[in-house]
């Protein structure tokens, strides 16, 4: 009897101990679920199989994998030329640094994941979109590209077959935007990094106006373990609606900040208190941006809830990408929502009115209120701005409707902070001398 | 169709377009920044927010983009609800943050759509506390000036300027609120088209260079529409006045001709009308260069007396009016009576127009030219020539991407979405051409070589579209197959490179596209505002022979209206002419060398300052009015001329106003639809009720010229045309002919143009101005393919064979009197092979003089230039002439100087 694994996307890291090569990732069972699919399937089986298995974006925005790879026109329908399959690695969300990891220590899953996608798909060029800054990440890929390169998985007749893929890594010039499927594939093009217009949808008209798939780095690693395992493992992987297993991380001030790879639908509370052993000692959790810095704040009362996309969602925020950021009682509110709005404004791209404008005034007032200067009707403005900015569709993108989730709810929870600011002309918080 | 519901009210709208569209097209207020009806919609500044509605029990709706919302068959918005308006303000807000407050000085105030934008949705009280951001300016070149502290980042000039117009020099810089639109570094901004950024940019950020140096409020302008004298496409313009100076041309809407934009030359080339060398007094001659004044009525007696002695040719002009050529030719005879043009010229016109009409192959308007889906351009550079017409063809390679959006299931007007699936696929162009031309980056292939050889290209594409499959290289093969597959292919030719071979070919390709059941269309483009009317009226003598005549001494007096003879015949043959002739008569605007040999001058009103017709290159016959009153004794040309004619007692020429002139133009062949055009004078019959130039708005008339004389000057009574010279009068509801500018409650803005539409990009609210004259449809033959003597090049030792070269700043007459234009001007070139520059010991940047010519080149090396050959320039000022056919000698001349780059002559930033 097998044992199936808990753990597909971090076991054989755990196995090894660092870095899994080559041979350690072909001595775990590795290229096997390519090579069968390739060899043996058709690509709408391994779609088919992907669709079933509930495989859900895990870049943040949890849209069925299978389903986003349906989209894909097929024979005739696509006309003639490429199609492209791009692996999202911009990984630039605050906070964020699971997909990091995969490509730092397990370079062949992403690459094996990236084989089965672009078979399912029928693409026969393929991208790594990689934020410039991951230097490491940048170098292991490349040496773990040049291997399979080598061994015939990555190129012409892959594994023997008649199915040829090239696959190429692409550093970013980087900016956030870029991690927007759409001024991905704007950059990659080397246009200026800002979303376009859907219609056309990337599946229909993406990378040079072919049908393109963009999946996120820890989604296609996911791949590999459920043509393997199959769909029922990895649905049973989950622990709520959802399926299979989330790289969780958590940062701020826990005893033990860092990732780990465990049952989609684990409570926060777990994640926080198990796996990063909870608050450090004199330190009271306030706040909780769940999945990056462009996901609304939760409170200790929402502690209890699932990380998955429904329950999280349900609660009034977003999974997003997993890796929570908490705040403990000693950061000001005001303080945190400055340094997030400073970051959302400096990487709008520019293009449309709202976020363009919008988000820096929005930061000068929060500056305003932190150092003192403070009005009366600076919070109605606040709200006022941040419900026009921040409504889906008000603006371009969803660039400042993300911008707007962590204001709006610190502006919900933590109201008598910005209150007291206002009223005693300063910043309470530096007062108490922290 | 399609039925949508805008505040409770139902409205039928094109079921195509998109909400803003659709809004606006029906005179409902909706604010908006980056959509532009040619350029199509990016949702980039969300001003044109509404409420959509998902259905009539919803009564919530969401908040949407009008320009990037389809108007579906039901669709239900509201422009009116508080959530929309407040947003609509709050969009004001935000880009009023960085907007300087600097209306009152700043040149786009009183028709700044920012400032209309900012009162319709009541944004009225700044709530930003912080600073505003500030850019350096860029010096962009003598047309444009650069305030980017005013930009609002709608992204509208560089879509402009790159995506319509092919521009490549200027950019969108940086990110977030620190957008920045301009070159890498100070510099001219290199497209021809660059003009339009002041209508296109929504504020005042590129602000028209030569207007701002005698800057008027548009409020203060008198206007009057008027046609572009800059070349044969015949552009609608506006034109604008004050204190007697020309100061601005814009563009005047026309559906089916120039659209919403100009070219540079037409916009900036008007400057003549200002200029110190306008001849502004009747003069005799004394002595050489030394005129005396006379009176107007002592000039016309002397002219008179000339007429009453007999024996006198007439030489009208391709650049003056139908109206002043009919004069003269009345006033001298048919058979005394030429054209103008220079004789090789004239046979070109007359063939083109012997060609459009034995061919079935209609002349496309612009409109036309950008639905063709496959084009040939057979050895005419129509960015130098036509400019216009080249700005067109960019319209029609990029419609393909049109098509492919259709298929893809995105929105025509979604313009990103279009362009970014069609990822840069184009309709195919080809070009074949002497020299690299500045739309070969569209062509889908190229040929370059002599004239004579493409013209043997196009007969061999001809042949080649009647075989099923040829053995002809590449270039033939590939266009004949794509003009072969299109649906509404287009051959663009004209004159020049001056070969018949050309223009033959272009036909023989219309004759073969025919044959093979296909509708092609035919445009050939010849120089000037008024080539066509010239080729239409005739005369019985051309260039070549009417200097003859009037070298053989047969002539007593010569007649010139408006035009300069030593840019239409070679130098010896004019000079030997107009030496020899007892009396010569000059009528013009300028001082010309022609002039300057009168023995007596009239000065003739230009286009701003009389009313007339040109006939551009689809034979549309279209009227310029006056826009003010000639100062001095300037009158138009043919009013001296049958005034002196009437003196002599003819009674055939007894004309008082431009409408009497009409009839005996309109009397004459092929012109009775010149009665059309434009209405007359009596046209809201009475002279107390006319069409006023000057705005509702205009201030100042009591005390503008209250320096001089402080009593307010009688305003004077228009006779001629049936506009005012004044505020009162109807402006509305008449033939577009007639609009002298757009203006709207509540859109004080150029963007109120579509107040006077039939419908947005559609024809002109009183219809597309102007008359055809011809229509195309099997009148007599095609012209057969004459017999070329084939010459072959020359060399250093033999001499070069000449070809001209056009230049869009610098080969026209009168743009090239215009200051900026001038600017903007390179000096007269010569384009050598590299090998012949190099035995000629000749490199960029020396000169070569030609003693034929009497004149020196700038020396350009161009590997396209075939050896033997030299491209040069024509038309350019001090080397004007008709170049010489046979070998030319040319030598390097060692006293050359360059002239300086005019970005060296930058000395202060904006």
């Amino acid at each position: 009897m097998i044992t199936l694994s808990t753990k597909p996307l971090t076991e054989r890291v755990e196995a090894v101990g660092g870095l899994v090569d080559m041979a350690a990732y072909e001595n775990a069972g590795g290229y096997e679920a390519a090579r069968q699919a390739i060899t043996k399937s058709e690509p709408e089986a391994v779609q088919g199989l992907v669709k079933d298995a509930d495989l859900r974006g895990r870049g943040g925005a949890g849209f069925p994998t299978g389903v986003k790879w349906g989209f894909v026109p097929k024979g005739d329908a696509a006309g003639p030329g490429h199609k492209y399959l791009v692996c999202n690695a911009d990984e630039m969300e605050p906070g964020t640094f699971k997909d990091r990891y995969l490509m730092e220590m397990d370079p062949h899953l992403l690459i094996e994941g990236m084989l089965i996608a672009a078979f399912a798909i029928g693409a026969d060029k393929a991208y790594i979109f990689l934020r410039g800054e991951y230097h490491e990440s940048f170098k292991r890929l490349s040496s773990a590209l040049a291997d399979a390169t080598e061994k015939g998985y990555v190129g012409r007749n892959v594994f023997g077959s008649d199915f040829s893929v090239d696959l190429v890594i692409h550093r970013s010039g980087g900016r956030y935007i870029c991690g927007e499927e759409t001024a991905l594939l704007n950059a990659l093009e080397g246009k200026r990094g800002q979303p376009r217009t859907k219609p056309p949808f990337p599946p229909a008209s993406g990378a040079w106006g072919r049908p393109t798939i963009v999946n996120n780095v820890e989604t296609l690693c996911n791949v590999p373990g459920i043509l393997r395992n199959g769909v029922d493992w990895f649905r049973d992987l989950g622990i709520g609606n959802d399926s299979g297993t989330k790289l969780y991380g958590v940062s701020g001030r826990v005893n033990r900040p860092g990732l780990w790879e465990l049952p989609i639908g684990t409570t926060i509370r777990e994640i926080i208190e198990e796996h990063a052993g909870g608050m450090q000692e004199g330190y009271k959790l306030r706040g909780i941006l769940p999945g990056g810095a462009s996901t609304d704040f939760l409170t200790v009362e929402h502690l209890d809830l699932p990380m998955d996309y429904g329950s999280i969602q349900a609660a009034g925020s977003r999974m997003g990408t997993g890796t929570m950021i908490l705040m403990d009682d000693s950061v000001c509110p005001v303080a945190i929502s400055i340094n997030l709005q400073h970051f959302f404004a400096q990487e709008s791209c520019g293009f449309c009115t709202p976020c363009r404008e919008g988000l820096p005034w929005l930061e000068q007032l929060l500056i305003d209120i932190e150092e003192g200067r403070g009005q009366p009707g600076d919070l109605e403005l606040l709200d006022g701005n941040a419900a026009f900015i921040g409504a889906p569709g008000n603006t371009f993108c969803l660039h400042a409707t993300g911008a707007m989730e962590p204001l709006l709810s610190a502006l919900r929870y933590f109201r008598e902070d910005f209150e007291a600011h206002i009223e005693s002309g300063g910043c309470p918080y530096r007062e108490r001398g922290h | 169709m399609a039925t949508i519901v805008v505040d409770g009210v139902e409205f039928e709208v094109d079921e195509g377009q998109n909400l803003l569209h659709a809004c606006l097209s029906q005179g409902l207020e909706l604010p908006y920044f980056c959509w532009h009806p040619s350029l199509g919609s990016v949702g980039a500044c969300r001003q044109c927010a509404v409420i959509q509605y998902a259905d009539a029990d919803d009564t919530r709706g969401r908040l949407t983009m009008a320009c990037m919302t389809p108007a579906k068959d039901g669709t239900r918005i509201s422009i009116q609800t508080e959530t929309a308006k407040q947003f609509r303000a709050s969009v004001i807000e935000w880009l009023m943050e960085n907007h300087p407050h600097d209306c009152p000085v700043c040149e786009e105030g009183g028709e700044c759509h920012l400032q209309d934008m900012t009162v319709m949705t009541g944004h009225i009280q700044r709530r930003y506390r912080g600073r505003k951001r500030t850019f350096e300016n860029q010096y962009l070149g003598p047309f444009l000036n650069h305030e980017m502290n005013r930009c609002i980042t709608c992204y509208r000039c560089v879509r402009f300027y790159n995506d319509y117009a092919g521009g490549t020099d200027l950019q969108a810089f940086g990110s977030r609120d620190r957008m920045y639109f301009g070159r890498t570094t100070d510099g001219v901004l290199e497209n021809e088209f660059s003009g339009n950024l002041i209508e296109v940019c929504p504020t005042g950020v590129f602000t028209d260079k030569p207007f701002s140096e005698s800057y008027t409020r548009k409020w203060d302008l008198s206007s009057a529409p008027s046609i572009c004298a800059g070349c044969a496409v015949g552009c609608n313009t506006f034109v604008s006045e004050r204190y007697g100076r020309l100061q601005r041309v814009h563009n005047r809407y026309h559906g089916e001709l120039n659209g919403y934009f100009l070219c540079d030359r037409g916009r900036f080339g008007a400057g003549f009308v200002n200029s110190t060398d306008r001849i502004e007094h009747v003069g005799e001659r004394v002595e050489d260069d030394l005129f005396d004044v006379l009176d107007g009525e002592v000039g016309i007696a002397k002219l008179a007396e000339m007429i009453r002695q007999g024996d006198v040719v007439g030489i009208g002009s391709p650049r003056a009016s139908l109206e002043t050529n009919v004069a003269l030719k009345t006033l001298v005879g048919e058979a005394q009576f030429c054209t103008g043009m220079s004789s090789a010229e004239e046979s070109l016109v007359d063939l083109i127009i012997q060609t459009q009409r034995a061919t079935s192959a209609d002349i496309p308007s612009l409109s036309d030219v950008e639905s063709a889906d496959a084009v040939l351009i057979l050895g005419e550079d129509v960015l130098n020539t036509a400019p216009r017409v080249a700005l067109a063809l960019r319209q029609t390679v990029r419609n393909r991407a049109l098509n492919l959006a259709g298929e893809a299931g995105i929105p025509q007007w979604q313009d990103a979405g279009v362009s970014s699936h069609a990822q840069g696929r184009l309709n195919p162009l080809f070009i074949a051409s002497v020299l690299p031309s500045g739309i070969d980056d569209i062509a889908a292939d190229l040929a370059h070589d002599v004239p004579l050889n493409l013209a043997d290209c196009g007969f061999a594409i001809a042949a080649c579209i009647g075989e099923a499959s040829g053995s002809e290289p590449g270039f033939v093969r590939k266009a004949a197959a794509a003009l072969r597959s299109a649906q509404n292919p287009l051959i663009v030719s004209g004159t020049s490179t001056r070969t018949r071979a050309i223009v033959e070919a272009a036909g023989a390709v219309v004759a073969a596209l025919e044959s093979a059941g296909k509708v092609p269309r035919l445009l050939l483009v010849a120089p000037e505002a008024n080539s066509f009317g010239s080729g239409l009226i005739g005369g019985g003598l051309d260039m070549n022979a009417a200097l003859q005549r009037v070298a053989s001494g047969s002539t007593k007096t010569l007649i010139v209206a408006e035009n300069d003879i030593f840019r239409r015949a070679e130098r010896e043959r004019v000079e030997q002419a107009l030496c020899t002739v007892e009396n010569l008569v000059v009528l013009d605007s300028l001082d010309t060398p022609t002039a300057s040999l009168a023995s007596l001058v009239f000065p003739a009103a230009t286009f701003a300052e009389s009313t007339g017709t040109f006939v551009n290159y689809e034979t549309r016959a279209q009227r310029f009015y006056s826009v003010f009153e000639p100062r001095n004794a300037i009158a138009p040309s043919w009013r001296w001329l049958a005034q002196a004619a009437t003196d002599a007692g003819r009674d055939d020429l007894g004309w008082r106003h431009v409408d009497d002139v009409l009839e005996a133009v309109a009397a004459s062949p092929n012109m009775a639809g010149v009665r059309a055009v434009a209405p007359d004078a009596g046209y809201l019959g009475s002279s107390l009720c006319k069409t006023p130039r000057e705005t509702p708005r205009f201030s100042g008339r009591t005390a503008m010229n209250a320096n001089v004389n402080i009593h307010e000057p009688k305003t004077s009574v228009d006779e001629e045309t049936p506009l005012s010279f004044s505020m009162e009068g109807l402006n509305r509801d008449q033939p577009s002919a007639l609009l002298p500018f757009v203006w709207a409650p509540g859109w004080n803005s150029n963007q109120s143009v579509f107040k006077f539409q039939q419908e947005i990009g559609g024809a002109a609210a009183g219809g597309d101005p102007g008359v055809r004259l011809l229509a195309s449809g099997s009148i007599g033959t095609m012209p057969a393919r004459s017999a070329s003597v084939r010459s072959d090049g020359g060399g250093v030792d033999t001499g070069f064979r000449l070809i001209p070269v056009q230049a869009i700043f610098g080969s026209d007459e009168l743009s090239s009197r215009s200051p900026p234009v001038v600017e903007r001007s390179s000096a007269a070139f010569m384009i050598f092979s590299p090998m012949d520059a190099e035995r000629l010991g000749a490199a960029q940047g020396m000169g070569v003089s030609c003693s034929v010519l009497g004149a020196t080149f700038a020396v350009t090396v161009d590997a396209a230039m075939k050896s033997g050959y030299v491209g040069v320039s024509v038309g350019f000022t001090g080397a004007e002439g008709e170049l010489p056919d046979g070998l030319i000698a040319l030598a390097v001349d060692p006293n050359y100087r360059p002239t300086p780059n005019p970005n060296d002559r930058v000395i202060a930033r904006g």
